[in-house]
């Protein structure tokens, strides 16, 4: 098969999700819903009292994960449920699967991120931005890691019975690295560190994607076949 | 394209529970196999395993074209199928599952071309509903324009009538004529009227004896 065939098979999937969303709001009532709940749950929790930043910068990423766990599996597992694996498997090559799904994933991630964190720098005062050049690209490679390691984890939950309790069980041990890197390097941003203190972080974020999605791209054949 | 597909020695287990064993096939353009057999005898195992949906647990399976073998990877491109448990997308209308399908499969096919098609099948008048309001008959005739949206070589069709009225059985039944005359047809059945069409028939009873 040509590279220019795969390309668009690819961005066929991507849009087939899309138009899927936007039809059927499988994932992003979900992800949305969960934002604003858990967002509503911390501004409450807080009421005056002062938080330091390191532990806003935490709690940033937990809203992110675990919204990113109740929607992210969804592009899987509703082929799963629907029962149309089989015309996939039958209308597309496995890679083109892979990278159509990813696409889509990272789409919906950014446009999440995006939406939590406009509600976040409102809604939560005492978290303020000093360094935004280290912020916005530690957003990217967190979405980048987020998405490439939910999309391989979904695709494999999608086969198991208990797909809703083993994606985030499954997904915890694989992201808490990430999680981790992208707390250290969100906390640069916001003492306001210089750029080349973070490349430290941005080097384990980017090698961290990398890594997932060539071992996804190695292992996607023997997860999408029975 | 000058297809063979050369079976050899298939078995499949589920669970250690063998369904079928030592099956095996040569055929060649303008062929037809019926797979007959009881109910589990395998029928849609073994025509998924020719799909390259599942895999075999024994023997092997190749298709090629010009004695050159398929990759494995790019068989679902040269393969039509339909079948009662396969699905379609219900969120779209007929047409957009068509378009859909078409854009993944980057076949070159115009909107003329997608419309005939759904003419041929009877689902011109309803092409813009949405699937879900579609009766199973209808699903399953919009499966048969989606299997023939890429012109394939070759064709496999479990439980062919399946949901379909009279008139769907004819459509059914020219599909078939058609599909002998340019390429591989292969049918997973338990009528006999179907297994009659073909030029060949494994029975998979037979296979266990």
């Amino acid at each position: 098969m040509k590279i220019t065939e795969s390309i668009n098979a690819t961005l066929g999937i991507l849009q087939k999700e899309v138009l899927s969303e936007f039809r059927t709001r499988y994932a992003l009532n979900a992800l949305l819903m969960f934002v604003v709940t858990t967002l509503s749950v911390i501004l409450f929790s807080i009421g005056s009292e002062n938080v330091s930043q390191e532990i806003l910068c935490g709690i940033l990423w937990i809203i992110i994960f675990f919204s990113s766990m109740s929607g992210l599996s969804r592009t899987f597992v509703s082929e799963e449920e629907r029962g149309t694996v089989m015309t996939l498997h039958l209308i597309a090559n496995p890679l083109s699967v892979y990278f159509g799904k990813l696409l889509y994933n990272l789409l919906l991630l950014t446009f999440l991120n995006i939406f939590t964190l406009i509600l976040y720098l409102l809604m939560i005062p005492g978290f303020v931005i000093n360094n935004y050049s280290i912020f916005v690209i530690t957003i990217i490679l967190g979405t980048f890691g987020l998405a490439s390691a939910s999309t391989i984890i979904a695709a494999i939950v999608a086969k198991a019975n208990t797909k809703g309790t083993l994606f985030p069980v499954l997904a915890f041990p694989i992201l808490l690295p990430l999680l981790m890197t992208l707390i250290n390097a969100t906390k640069l941003a916001v003492q306001g560190a210089i750029l080349n203190e973070a490349f430290g972080e941005f080097r384990v974020l980017l090698s961290y994607s990398i890594v997932i999605i060539v071992i996804s791209y190695l292992l996607f054949d023997f997860i999408w076949k029975d | 394209m000058f297809l063979k597909i050369s079976a050899n020695g298939l078995s499949k287990a589920y669970n250690r529970r063998e369904i079928f064993s030592n099956v095996n096939f040569q055929l060649k353009e303008n062929d037809s196999l019926a797979i007959t057999g009881r109910n589990g005898a395998g029928k849609s195992t073994l025509i998924k395993i020719i799909a390259n949906i599942i895999s075999q647990t024994k023997g092997e399976i190749s298709i090629s074209d010009k004695e050159k073998e398929i990759p494995k990877s790019k068989i679902f491109s040269i393969v039509g199928f339909v079948a009662p448990y396969l699905q379609l997308y219900d969120e779209f209308t007929a047409l957009e599952n068509m378009r859909i399908i078409k854009n993944i499969r980057n076949v070159l096919i115009s909107e003329k071309n997608i419309l005939e098609l759904l003419n041929k099948v009877g689902l011109y008048k309803n092409r813009n509903d949405f699937v879900r309001t579609f009766s199973s008959g209808m699903k399953q005739r919009l499966k048969y324009a989606c299997a023939l949206l890429h012109d394939p070589p070759l064709l496999l069709l479990d439980e062919p009538n399946s949901n379909l009225d009279e008139e769907g059985v004819k459509m059914v039944w020219e599909i078939i004529e058609e599909q002998k005359a340019k390429g591989i047809l292969v049918v997973a059945t338990n009528e006999i009227e179907d297994s009659k069409l073909c030029t060949k028939i494994i029975n998979l009873n037979k296979q266990e004896e």
